[in-house]
């Protein structure tokens, strides 16, 4: 795509996050939607283009009453958003839509008019995977760890570590699920889920939602709020099953996908003042810093541990790479398709807005990840003007 | 406890599961390009895309890859924790199983020790390929 012309102009969570028993999953989406179209300035008919995943674009266009002249229902996983971004500013660009709204809701923890996530026992995962006892992401998105930490001479206290430094970021920030800190101890304490994956290893289980609406670069000046550009994209894909994963020490969408946007942008890796990746688990930003091409193979646990990616702390300052400054999957919220709070994160940091806010922040990236390293989404953002 | 989560094969899959039935592992490789073994099944070659491509008994032989061991065990699987494993047979390609015939513990499974296959019947049609240490 063309650089910084596609902007962010609209960007809302829902009004509430966490436990949301009184909302459905569509209210969800709607709730966040209405909240973006406020911070925009919008209405529903101003809106031409839709994009969401979970539920059908279909069924967010007629619930909020737009008739849209695009309309994506990209469904890979956590990390579609990413995609939503990245294929709408294509049709912005294209002229299929001027102004798209992308949208995510989910009752992962009430359960409120939320659909199955069941798999058929002849498809590849039902006929190749699901016989052998798996049940949800942790006890499949795990699976390749041993091999990493094997391969780098890691342990268990290096995913604690991830854990331990995000909740350092969420007890920055108000609507973080979980703000207390916690020690290396805590975590490699918690109750035992899937060894060698602990409690406080995994993520939330919440409800919420979030919406993003996108418009061309020169109408972005016209909003409120301050634009957030978007500087390059990146997208990939891998496979269905964990177990087929090409190296289990590293994901093969995540570098693509990376390396897409990277080249997109424009920039090197130094350009980078703040970053988003998805940690549905606590290896997850191992394998991302190490994807993307922040740290070498293997060194993205010391990388931590080094307090590379922490907050300031005890007059101390904070690391040269804030990473998962809203708390992350781990301890801010994760209703299931967290890509959309990765996205929403780098906005405010882009906007001067977040609770944990990095100051003078010019390029910030959001890496998601859908399925078990099935797929993958770069959006690389910019708060300076074209 | 409910009956074990079955799989039910499909025209590309059938020879897999029939070969199970029968006590071998069969894989498949492209008799067009580098006669390199893959799986999961399918009808050509995900190298080169031939169709030209052949079924073969593997050795049953492979190390154990990785793995998790869970604790909080589906209702069809039983009250223990299991071990949910990767394994990567010597032909190259790998497979999710479960490991047999030794204790479900990060002691007893240690990375890259050697397994040979152990098929368990389940029912008429479905044979499940699981893994034990090759010492057993």
């Amino acid at each position: 795509m063309k650089r910084k012309s596609v902007a962010v102009v609209g960007a809302a969570e829902t009004t509430k996050m966490g436990k949301i028993p009184d909302q459905s999953v569509i209210g969800l989406h709607a709730d966040a939607a209405l909240n973006a179209m406020a911070d925009a300035g919008l209405k529903p008919s101003d809106i031409d283009g839709v994009a969401t995943a979970g539920i059908s674009p279909v069924e967010l266009a007629h619930y909020l009453g737009i008739t849209p002249t695009y309309a994506d229902g990209t469904s890979v996983g956590g990390c579609s958003f990413m995609l939503h971004v990245r294929h709408a500013a294509a049709a912005i660009n294209e002229g299929l839509a001027k102004t798209i709204l992308i949208t995510h809701g989910e009752s992962g923890r009430s359960r409120v008019g939320a659909g199955g996530f069941g798999r058929s026992a002849s498809s590849l995962m039902g006929q190749f995977e699901m016989p052998y006892g798996v049940t949800s992401p942790p006890t499949m998105f795990t699976i390749p760890v041993l091999r990493y930490l094997k391969t780098y001479g890691l342990t268990e206290e290096d995913l604690a570590w991830v854990a331990v430094i995000q909740r350092e970021w969420a007890a920055k920030n108000p609507r973080a699920s979980f703000k207390d800190p916690i020690t290396v101890d805590d975590v490699l304490n918690s109750p035992m889920i899937a060894w060698p994956f602990r409690m406080l290893m995994c993520c939330l289980v919440t409800d919420g939602g979030g919406a993003l609406i996108l418009t061309s670069a020169d109408r972005a000046k016209d909003f409120a709020a301050k634009p957030v550009y978007i500087l390059g994209t990146g997208e990939s894909v891998e496979t269905p099953m964990v177990s087929q994963m090409e190296d289990f020490t590293s994901s093969k969408a995540f570098r693509v996908s990376g390396k897409k946007a990277f080249e997109e942008a424009g920039i090197q890796h130094s350009d980078v003042d703040h970053l988003m990746i998805y940690d549905a688990f606590a290896h997850l930003p191992l394998y991302g810093l190490e994807d993307l091409g922040f740290c070498k193979p293997g060194e993205a646990a010391a990388f931590i541990r080094g307090r590379n990616t922490a907050p300031p702390s005890n007059g101390k300052p904070g690391g040269k790479l804030p990473l998962n400054t809203n708390g992350g999957g781990l301890s801010y919220m994760h209703s299931g398709m967290y890509g959309m709070y990765a996205l929403q994160e780098s906005v405010r940091q882009m906007r001067g807005t977040a609770p944990a806010q990095v100051p003078g922040a010019k390029i910030s990236i959001a890496h998601g990840v859908g399925g078990m390293f099935a797929a993958s989404g770069t959006i690389v953002f910019s708060n300076e003007a074209p | 406890m409910p009956p074990r989560m079955l799989p039910e094969p499909t025209p590309e899959t059938r020879h897999f599961w029939d070969g199970c039935s029968k006590g071998e592992l069969r894989l498949q490789r492209c008799t067009d390009c580098d006669g390199e073994a893959y799986f999961p099944p399918r009808p050509f070659c995900p190298k080169c895309g031939s169709r030209k491509v052949e079924v073969f008994k593997a050795s049953g032989k492979g190390v154990l890859w990785s793995y998790v061991i869970n604790h909080r065990p589906r209702p069809d699987m039983g009250t223990e924790p299991y071990a949910i494993a990767v394994v990567k047979l010597d032909e190259g390609p790998k497979m999710m199983t479960n490991i047999v015939g030794c204790p479900q513990t990060p002691e007893a499974l240690p990375l890259d020790m050697a397994v040979k296959v152990k098929f368990e019947k389940q029912s008429d049609d479905i044979s499940l390929p699981f893994f034990e240490p090759a010492g057993a």
